[in-house]
């Protein structure tokens, strides 16, 4: 069993085995262009995105599997992605720094 | 909670560019960033049924304790399998209760058919009351 709360520096530890975690605070990520069938998490606006890890969240049991009664496991690595949201929306009217969060599983993330 | 103000008919951009031909992209239900009218925030109570449908939710996803006979991630599943023409046309806890019900089917806690007969009887007895 992967200890994701030792890879996490003991943050935040976890009730489940999880895969490892792969990025840090900091890391360049883009978001998977991907459009599968079945319950997905990840907005369809962001996919195809890059952003900045901005926190690790945790581990937990993966929404698409739940979502067709399975458990879920090994639990997945979730992450806060930060996106500036000029990047996000071509015609965004606010300022050039205004940033968007969101809460992606690490699946979905692959290193740029 | 306060709704996000929706954007007032995004572009896409380069990155959701070319999808035209994919048989499968955007879900109905994942329309964060499609162009939609002002969000008018109003305060409302809940009928009585909806409050059932949301005890219905706590009670069978088992954080009351008992055992949980379904996950969060199944009612949004379910309710994202709902047609778009439907799903615009109903409102939030009419979602939740079809979803709910999909799942107990998908479970094997109820039946098809139970849950038809079911529903014919209620109808039965509310146009019985309705007559009197």
């Amino acid at each position: 069993m992967q200890k994701v709360a030792a890879a996490a520096g003991g943050q935040y530890p976890t009730r489940y085995p999880a895969v490892a975690v792969r990025f840090a605070p900091g890391d360049r990520v883009r978001v998977r262009d991907s459009a599968p069938l079945g319950h997905i998490r990840t907005p369809f606006y962001i996919r195809g995105h890059v952003g900045v890890i901005e926190r690790y969240c945790g581990a937990f049991p993966n929404p698409e599997e739940l979502a067709q009664m399975r458990d879920g496991l090994p639990a997945q690595p979730l992450y806060r992605v930060r996106f500036l949201q000029r990047d996000v929306w071509a015609d965004y009217p606010g300022p050039r720094e205004d940033t968007i969060d969101i809460e992606i599983f690490q699946h979905w993330l692959e290193r740029t | 909670m306060a709704k996000p103000k929706k954007s007032t008919g995004s572009k896409k951009t380069d990155a959701q560019d070319g999808r035209a031909d994919r048989l499968v992209a955007r879900g109905h239900h994942d329309m964060g960033g499609l162009p939609a009218g002002r969000v008018e925030p109003s305060e409302h109570d809940y009928a009585e049924w909806e409050r059932r449908v949301d005890a219905l939710m706590v009670l069978l996803s088992g954080v009351k304790g008992g055992p949980p006979r379904m996950t969060v991630d199944e009612l949004r599943k379910n309710i994202e399998a709902i047609g778009p023409e439907a799903y615009d046309k109903m409102s939030y806890y009419e979602r939740w209760v079809t979803s709910i019900t999909q799942t107990m089917i998908q479970r094997g806690v109820i039946t098809t058919d139970e849950l038809g007969r079911r529903m014919e009887e209620v109808r039965a007895r509310r146009e019985a009351a309705c007559k009197k």
